[in-house]
């Protein structure tokens, strides 16, 4: 193991995420603060509580989940996208590191600052809502997974994508919306049976609700079944990159 | 001693069908200056990128001081430095961050002694704590090669290093290149600035549609496929070749005042006597003669356009 390349890189990518604490850090508590404010006070005021938790604090998780997921899959993405594009990409790939170790310090920078902005989220929700976590252990379990696989996935789309446009895409035409419709505002049970199916087919909301489980000790699908199904999607996430360095993809001519 | 790289019948198909590298063999000795010569699209770089691991080859092997590219990668690359031909760089990096991330990538333990020697060898020194984003492109292509030498690599390959270089620059990368060489690293570098392979190579090698077209030391390639030439001074101006002359391949220069003699040195018969006799049975006097020996780029021309 070359540990200190594994530390290069994710050192690297700590300190670009530094540089730009502005946009990384400040810019998603405050649109995080006007959730709460939009939809925790003014409109969450006038809607009833769900399953017996306050509205606004029944919505915590969910934007948890949102900034979560788009985060990981910005951080990622851009972060083994950009080097390919000005060409610095070189110098990972001649020099003496593995492929998991690179994936270890990209895919580790990226959750990395995933949980920390996670973490940060909680904590300005406290200062909006009342909050109570039920299982702080499984709490941190389902944020730090959520965080790897959804780094995972950025990567492969930093990988994938040949320019700008294809690196916004994914996050904002399939998981904004995915995240939107996997309950983050709602319990799925709310929904009339068809769309509740349908729902079923979106991997967003098992991880909301695992995630809200954690806080509330309410779900809308089994906790059991939301690990699994988390559990699922890194690995596949982990098999496409293993292909991505097996095959050299995009990465290698 | 065996070779410190030895790349063995290497061929490169690319997904578009075109073929860049066709059945490659090349070894490079211990601490000599090898030059990669040949002209735009020759595969100077893909096979550079297959030794140092950015290009995944389509066959052949290639061992880097007894360590195949494949399975043993760790210790290959260890061993190599490489600057590329394109300037990349992290903008927005210090060149000493960006020195000491390229060793620690590699694997060593920081070093602030070595990467400051580097810098200073490299004029970067006081430029330490500027982003790269302020340098000028020679600062740059400099950075560049900080980043290569800051792992302490035995072997290091600089892709034309001096594109785009001013003179004065160039000079002082050369100067730069020999000690390092002169300190044990062998230097692989490809150029199609034929004076630059002239002035720093022992040996070379020419690369032309993806074959090595030849590989030789310089000064025997030089005298093995140097044409000479023979120029003659006229005492009077002549406007054109005379007739009894034709067998001889002359040319007139500097406005017929001039007649140029070309001839291959390596071959017995040079010609030169004969082409005395008839002058002087023509009645052409000279005032003065000279020798030249032709220019790498002579030869270069005439091996690349052979093929």
């Amino acid at each position: 193991m070359n540990w200190r390349g594994v530390l290069a890189i994710y050192g690297f990518e700590m300190a670009r995420w530094r540089r730009t604490l502005m946009q990384s850090v400040v810019s998603p508590v405050i649109s995080t603060s006007l959730y709460f404010v939009v939809f925790g006070s003014a409109i969450g005021s006038r809607i009833d509580s769900i399953d017996g938790v306050n509205y606004g604090a029944f919505i915590v998780p969910g934007l948890i989940m949102l900034t979560l997921l788009t985060n990981s899959i910005a951080n990622a993405s851009f972060g083994i996208y950009f080097p390919r594009f000005i060409g610095t990409v070189y110098e990972i790939l001649s020099a003496p590191v593995s492929p998991f170790e690179i994936v270890l310090g990209y895919v580790g920078a990226a959750a990395t600052k995933s949980v920390i902005l996670g973490l940060i989220i909680l904590a300005t929700a406290g200062f909006f809502v009342p909050l109570q976590i039920a299982h702080p252990f499984w709490m941190l379990l389902f944020l730090v997974l959520t965080a790897v696989t959804f780094s995972l996935f950025g990567f492969l789309i930093g990988i994938w994508a040949d320019n700008f446009e294809k690196l916004q895409a994914i996050p904002l035409l399939v998981i904004t919306p995915l995240t939107f419709l996997g309950g983050s505002f709602y319990s799925i049970g709310v929904l009339p049976p068809f769309w509740r199916k349908v729902t079923l087919f979106n991997p967003v909301v098992y991880l909301i609700s695992g995630f809200r489980w954690s806080f509330y000790n309410i779900a809308d699908v089994s906790v059991a079944l939301s690990l699994g199904m988390t559990a699922v999607f890194l690995a596949i996430c982990a098999f496409l990159v293993w292909r991505v360095f097996k095959t050299g993809y995009r990465l290698k001519t | 001693m065996h070779p410190i790289i030895s790349v063995s019948n290497v061929t490169k198909k690319y997904a578009s069908g075109l073929v860049a590298l066709n059945g490659v063999s090349l070894d490079i000795e211990r601490g000599e200056i090898f030059a990669l010569l040949g002209p735009n699209g020759a595969g100077k770089t893909t096979l550079i990128g297959i030794i140092c691991g950015i290009v995944n080859a389509s066959g052949g092997t290639v061992a880097v001081d007894g360590h195949g590219i494949g399975k043993d990668y760790r210790a290959a690359r260890s061993l190599i430095g490489l600057v590329p031909q394109e300037l990349a760089t992290d903008t927005f990096e210090t060149v000493w961050n960006t020195v000491s991330f390229s060793r620690g990538l590699f694997g060593l333990p920081p070093s602030p002694a070595h990467i400051a020697k580097v810098l200073k060898d490299l004029s970067l020194l006081d430029r330490r704590n500027s982003k790269i984003l302020t340098l000028s492109g020679g600062m740059k292509r400099r950075v560049m090669i900080a980043k290569a030498l800051a792992h302490e690599p035995q072997i290091l390959f600089l892709d034309e290093p001096t594109a785009g270089v001013d003179v004065e620059l160039r000079k002082s990368m050369w100067d730069l290149i020999r000690q390092l060489n002169a300190s044990g690293v062998t230097i692989i570098l490809t150029t199609h600035y034929i004076e630059e392979a002239e002035e720093m190579a022992g040996r070379i090698g020419v690369i032309n549609k993806g074959e090595i077209v030849v590989v030789e030391e310089k000064a025997e390639l030089i005298r093995k496929l140097g044409r000479k030439q023979l120029t003659l001074d006229l005492q009077k101006r002549l406007d054109a070749i005379p007739e009894g002359l034709d067998g001889h391949p002359l040319a007139l220069a500097a406005d017929g005042r001039q007649l140029i003699y070309t001839y291959d040195s390596k071959s017995e018969r040079t010609g030169i006597a004969s082409l005395l006799k008839d002058l002087s049975e023509a009645g052409i006097r000279f005032k003065d003669l000279s020798t030249q020996q032709s220019s790498l780029e002579d030869i270069f021309v005439g091996l690349v356009s052979q093929k």
